[in-house]
């Protein structure tokens, strides 16, 4: 059972990061930012410093089980912002059609147009470095695919037989939208949703790495990547392990979007019965 | 003479093509009293289930109510604001359709989707809703309803489907149901069970139905009185008695000669099957005079030109013939 592996592995490693984020300060050795000592600098891991020591004799332990808090926080919230704006106008196109749907899909093509990581960067560059514009940056940049999905789907739900028999019945057209259309196209936005959220993790990193996302001293997975560049033949662990943060987070949410998607299709469920 | 409870007067319905507009269905009039059954027939493409859209307010572009009224209650209704036409389906009129596999939101339990008509139309909590969602399954003799509740569509056979729409549809006791070839998609044996709890659950609430179907002979066996339309038009309306012993339009008489019978010459192989020759004319190319003349065995010259009116008949009932009878 292919989907079952996927859910679980996929479940599983999602769970760990999103564990280590909420529990990071009982879970770390030393406090991420202020624990420097330069008698531990580049120290290669061992068991009293797990992950090693950085340049300022900060354990990267520590660094990395803090800064899942950021990276996740921007991950799931950036993401969450961009699902609503892709959904909502998605389905509101495809739905009701016309002008509306004309101009939607042109925003759309326009957000396409643009890469999403340098319109983030443009907002970054205006809004300055730091959680928030990071969060306002990427939750308003990667909406595009979302809403394409939604408004395909959309289209192509509304001439459905139910569709048109809850028209009949009587349903609004709002109640159509969120009763009929949104749960029959939750199974590919959550596959999109949670790819999305690697993706943040990832742009997050992105942005940190070029020094327009979180800010030194304080650890996120792309920010640590960035300053371990210089040492990555000196000090490997440096670079290794944020990178294996990040590397596990992204597969994680993607393996587990695949199983969600399985197991929310009403029909594939009952086969398994 | 009451209030009917629907009259359709008059009714022209336009196709908007692109460089012109075309009638798909003129001139259809009709009524229907309280607690009364009453059969559309007509072939593919007659325009009868774009006629019983009309009724509810659901004609999209390219489809418009072109002419005449349609009145409910005495109330005319085919200018009503969308909000007011919507709080009349689904609750002093509901439909029931052809394919039952797909009419059901298939990732929401059925319970549900029954439920939710008490809650949008009777201003019910889902918790009073529920309750009236089991007895509604109940109704519709749904075994076990209380664990069907929770029951997909994909997990219930077509005949189930199906019950489910009719208590879906019956769950506002409704004045008219409209059901549009309620059994085509569903087997012989279980037509006949979803037929005859349709007939019993209307009637014991005393809700009229409009039944559309191309099945003379379903229709006969569930309506009292019939209306057949040949493109666009109705060509005649009687009691569906009448129309089985004694079938007045060319085309009728075509239909009830082409239904295929049990028994005797047949059995044997000794009577072909009727059929009427000739295929129906596009919209854009109805012909001129009366619609059915190039198919008609008994034409004549005045059939090509002119249109026949509806006339009255002795028998009682409508035919739109010039040789009629």
């Amino acid at each position: 059972m292919k989907f079952r592996a996927n859910l679980i592995i996929g479940g599983s490693l999602f769970a760990l990061a999103v564990f280590v984020g909420l529990f990071a300060p009982w879970l770390a050795h030393t406090d991420p930012v202020m624990d420097a000592n330069l008698m531990n600098a580049e120290e290669p891991p061992s068991w009293k410093w797990w992950f090693g020591t950085d340049a300022q004799g900060r354990d990267i332990y520590s660094r990395v089980v803090h800064g899942a808090r950021i990276s996740l926080t921007v991950g799931i919230v950036s993401q969450f912002v961009n699902s609503i704006i892709g959904v909502t106008l998605g389905l509101t196109a495809g739905y009701i059609g016309g002008w509306w749907d004309d101009f939607v899909n042109g925003l759309t093509n326009l957000m396409l147009a643009i890469p999403s990581l340098i319109f983030a960067l443009a907002i970054m560059a205006v809004l300055g470095p730091g959680l928030t514009s990071l969060l306002i940056a990427l939750g308003l940049t990667n909406w595009s695919f979302t809403c394409r999905i939604a408004r395909a789907s959309a289209l192509s739900l509304k001439s459905q037989g139910y569709v048109q028999a809850a028209k009949v019945l009587g349903y609004g057209n709002l109640r159509i939208m969120f009763t009929q259309l949104l749960p029959n196209m939750l199974g590919p936005l959550i596959v999109i949703g949670t790819l999305g959220m690697g993706g943040a993790v990832l742009a997050e990193a992105a942005l940190s790495f070029l020094g327009l996302g979180i800010r030194p001293p304080y650890p996120s997975w792309g920010s640590m990547l960035s300053e371990a560049r210089d040492q990555i033949t000196t000090a490997p662990w440096l670079s290794v392990f944020p990178g294996l943060a990040i590397f596990l987070t992204v597969l994680g949410l993607n393996l587990l979007g695949d199983g969600l998607r399985d197991i929310l299709d009403p029909q594939s469920r009952s086969t398994r019965v | 003479m009451s209030t009917p409870l629907i009259e359709v007067e008059d009714l022209r319905i336009d196709l908007d093509a692109r460089t012109r507009r075309v009638a798909a269905v003129e001139g259809v009039s009709f009524r229907i009293d309280r607690g009364e059954t009453f059969g559309l027939v007509g072939e593919s493409g007659c325009g009868k289930s774009i006629t019983a859209l009309s009724l509810i307010g659901l004609l999209r572009h390219p489809l418009s109510i072109g002419d005449g009224k349609i009145r409910f209650e005495g109330r005319e209704i085919q200018n009503l604001s969308p909000a007011r036409q919507r709080e009349l389906r689904g609750n002093r009129i509901a439909m029931i359709f052809q394919e039952p596999m797909t009419a059901l939101n298939p990732v929401s339990p059925v319970g549900r989707q029954i439920a939710e008509m008490f809650v949008l139309h009777k201003g019910k909590s889902w918790r009073e809703a529920r309750k009236l969602a089991v007895e509604a399954l109940a109704n519709v003799r749904v075994p076990a309803p209380e664990r069907r509740v929770k029951d997909y569509p994909h997990q219930l056979s077509g005949g189930m489907r199906q019950r489910v729409m009719i208590a879906i549809a019956l769950a506002c006791e409704p004045d008219l149901l409209i059901a549009d070839e309620p059994t085509t998609a569903l087997d012989v044996t279980v037509q006949a069970e979803i037929i005859d709890l349709m007939k019993e659950l209307c009637a014991a609430r005393g809700t009229a139905v409009l039944m559309i179907s191309h099945d003379l002979g379903l229709v006969a066996n569930v309506c009292r009185r019939v209306a057949v339309m040949y493109a666009g038009r109705i060509v005649e309306e009687r009691n569906s008695d009448d129309v089985f012993r004694a079938p007045s339009h060319p085309y009728t008489h075509g239909l009830v000669a082409s239904l295929p019978r049990l028994g005797g010459r047949a059995a044997h192989g000794r009577s072909r099957l009727q059929e009427i020759k000739g295929v129906v004319p596009a919209i854009a190319h109805y012909p001129d005079g009366c619609r059915f003349n190039p198919r008609c065995a008994k034409v004549t010259e005045i059939c090509r030109m002119v249109e026949p009116t509806a006339e009255l008949l002795d028998a009682g009932g409508l035919v739109r013939c010039h040789h009629h009878g």
